[in-house]
């Protein structure tokens, strides 16, 4: 078990490396002077070169690289080109936002996508299994940007219910979190019912239901347990999702998260905000699905006797 | 065929669509009645009536235009991405399953390495890169896609090397390339095809979604992403500036995804599907 999760966490660095030289190497590489976008277009020379000097960019790529790998395992992403601040503060203030609406999303995502898919199995082919296989196929087909923008729509602007956007009170979370569970819910949802159908089927099924097991309990202690436990690993890709949804949902909510600022880093080419945004993403997601397959073998006695 | 493509009527209707959608993409300035940039400023917002049929937007363009010349927005950075990835994903993904050894490893790590990463993270930071438009956009979907397909493909190559009728091909003396290209490659087809189908939803949302944060499509270019970004500015008033293209995006992301599955039904059905 030790040996697993070390050489799991010892495959894990070659790709955050891989990712922080492809995070790096775009930025250094990326048409546009970082310096003259601080200073504006008419600076004089001298200014330049002093800035630039003084931030390191007139630095072989490989002492920039060097350098940047170095301050960012102790946490140091350097000074943001924008506002001169550093970016490690830029982080830990946006983060929090992030956090919570994807907490709060995989929470709302997994009380209704697993119901919705037990259901769903219970009643094959019949109407509650219909109708929450057409949630799901909307789930998966609507963008997330317009499901945000269609209940800003409804909710906000016609029903005046909620804020269209914005930040600081609890019915600010309402909208970002539904349209950032939508997906999650819809695959959980999905994976659950395929899970549930598949062990209905299995020969212990039928020998509770033979003894006379109540269907409630066969259903609820016999299959459910094992059912869920492939659903973990779904859990685990619906995180992922949540990540990178966050760029567009914290963008059309205007909420001061992670996402937010990297769209708005890139759009002003602020790269150290940019790296330090994407290698925290991939950081985090390789950090969930390490996390999920250490689970998954915890929970699953065979796969846990196979390695 | 036509006997299992009716046990799946939502596959057929939405292939129905698809093919209208393309129709109307590769028509498309001889249906839309206007082109999609002419501005009239003495028709601005604009309801709908017999000479703009779904209205204007703020710039007094005609609406309808704009949504059928955006299926071809659509419709270009679809099939550029699923050229380049198609043959990016097969090519590698025909070697590592067909030669394994040091050629299969050194892919499938690389391919793993591609996973670990959320595809939208790295084709925004690559178009970021980039500059924003639609050229960078299908670069960096194609580059970000082609890792699914190389393992799908590299997967159906295994089994498919250890058959009988290769077994065969090789014992008459044919050529590695041959037993590839008339033997394996004819074989692999439906899945490639599931794949590229499953695949395209998702790039219809991706382009959308960079078009929508305007990293994708720049005016007056309409992307339908873009024209949700741009009527959200005024869905106070004209609601049903937003909701037009949501409707036409929604629909093709569905019809794809539906499509997929039924295809997937009718060419193996062997496989247990519920």
């Amino acid at each position: 078990m030790v040996r697993y999760v070390l050489s799991r966490l010892l495959q894990a660095i070659p790709t955050l490396l891989l990712i922080s030289f492809l995070t790096f190497i775009m930025g250094y590489l990326a048409p546009g002077d970082p310096i003259r976008m601080i200073l504006g277009e008419h600076s004089d020379p001298q200014t330049v070169a002093q800035v630039r000097h003084e931030l390191g960019l007139d630095q072989p790529w490989y002492v920039q690289y060097g350098r940047f790998v170095w301050s960012a395992v102790k946490g140091d992403f350097g000074i943001s080109l924008y506002n001169r601040r550093p970016v490690g503060d830029v982080i830990r203030e946006s983060f929090p936002a992030t956090a919570t609406l994807a907490v709060l999303a995989i929470l709302l995502a997994i009380a209704v996508g697993i119901p919705a898919g037990i259901v769903a199995a219970v009643f094959h082919n019949r109407l509650p299994d219909r109708l929450s296989m057409a949630g799901v196929v909307l789930g998966i087909s609507v963008p997330n940007f317009v499901l945000a923008t269609l209940l800003i729509l409804l909710v906000s602007v016609r029903l005046g219910w909620l804020p269209v956007a914005g930040w600081g009170a609890p019915e600010y979370l309402v909208l970002p979190v539904l349209v950032l569970a939508a997906r999650p819910s819809a695959s959980i949802a999905r994976f659950t019912r395929t899970s549930m159908l598949e062990v209905l089927q299995q020969d212990y099924i039928r020998t509770a239901r033979a003894k006379g097991v109540p269907e409630r309990a066969v259903i609820l202690k016999h299959a459910l347990p094992n059912a869920l436990l492939p659903v973990v690993t779904v859990i685990g890709n619906a995180f992922g999702y949540l990540l990178t949804g966050s760029f567009i949902v914290e963008t059309v909510f205007a909420v001061p998260g992670v996402g937010y600022k990297s769209i708005e880093a890139i759009l002003r080419r602020d790269y150290p905000v940019i790296q330090a945004t994407t290698l925290l993403f991939a950081f985090l997601f390789i950090a969930v699905n390490l996390f999920v397959d250490i689970l998954y073998t915890r929970l699953d006695p065979r796969v846990r006797f196979r390695a | 065929m036509w006997r299992e493509w009716k046990r799946h009527p939502l596959a057929l209707a939405s292939l129905v669509y698809l093919c209208l959608v393309a129709a109307i993409a590769l028509l498309a300035p001889l249906i839309a009645p206007y082109r999609y940039d002419a501005q009239d400023a003495s028709a601005v917002l604009q309801p709908p009536s017999t000479t703009h049929l779904l209205g204007t937007d703020e710039l007094g363009r005609d609406v309808f235009s704009r949504l059928v010349y955006g299926a071809r927005v659509s419709l270009t950075v679809v099939l550029q991405v699923e050229l380049l990835e198609v043959l990016i994903g097969v090519t590698l993904g025909l070697l590592a399953g067909y030669f394994r050894g040091r050629w299969d490893s050194v892919i499938m790590r690389f391919t793993d390495m591609m996973f670990a990463f959320p595809d939208i993270l790295l084709a925004i930071l690559i178009v970021a890169i980039l500059g924003p438009g639609l050229h960078n956009v299908f670069i960096a979907l194609a580059l970000t896609g082609w890792p699914s397909m190389a393992r799908v493909v590299r997967s159906q190559t295994l089994a498919l090397r250890e058959r009988e009728f290769v077994e065969a091909a090789r014992a008459i003396g044919l050529n590695h390339f041959r037993i590839l290209w008339r033997h394996i490659l004819p074989n692999l087809l439906p899945t490639i095809v599931v794949a590229v189908t499953v695949d395209s939803a998702g790039i219809v949302l991706a382009e959308s979604a960079l078009s929508f944060l305007g990293l994708g499509a720049q005016p007056p270019l309409p992307s339908w992403g873009r024209m949700i970004d741009d009527a959200r500015q005024l869905m106070r008033s004209h609601p049903m500036l937003l909701v037009y293209p949501a409707v036409m995006l929604s629909l093709t992301v569905m019809a794809l995804n539906f499509l997929g599955d039924g295809l997937r039904d009718i060419w193996d059905p062997r496989r247990q599907t519920y």
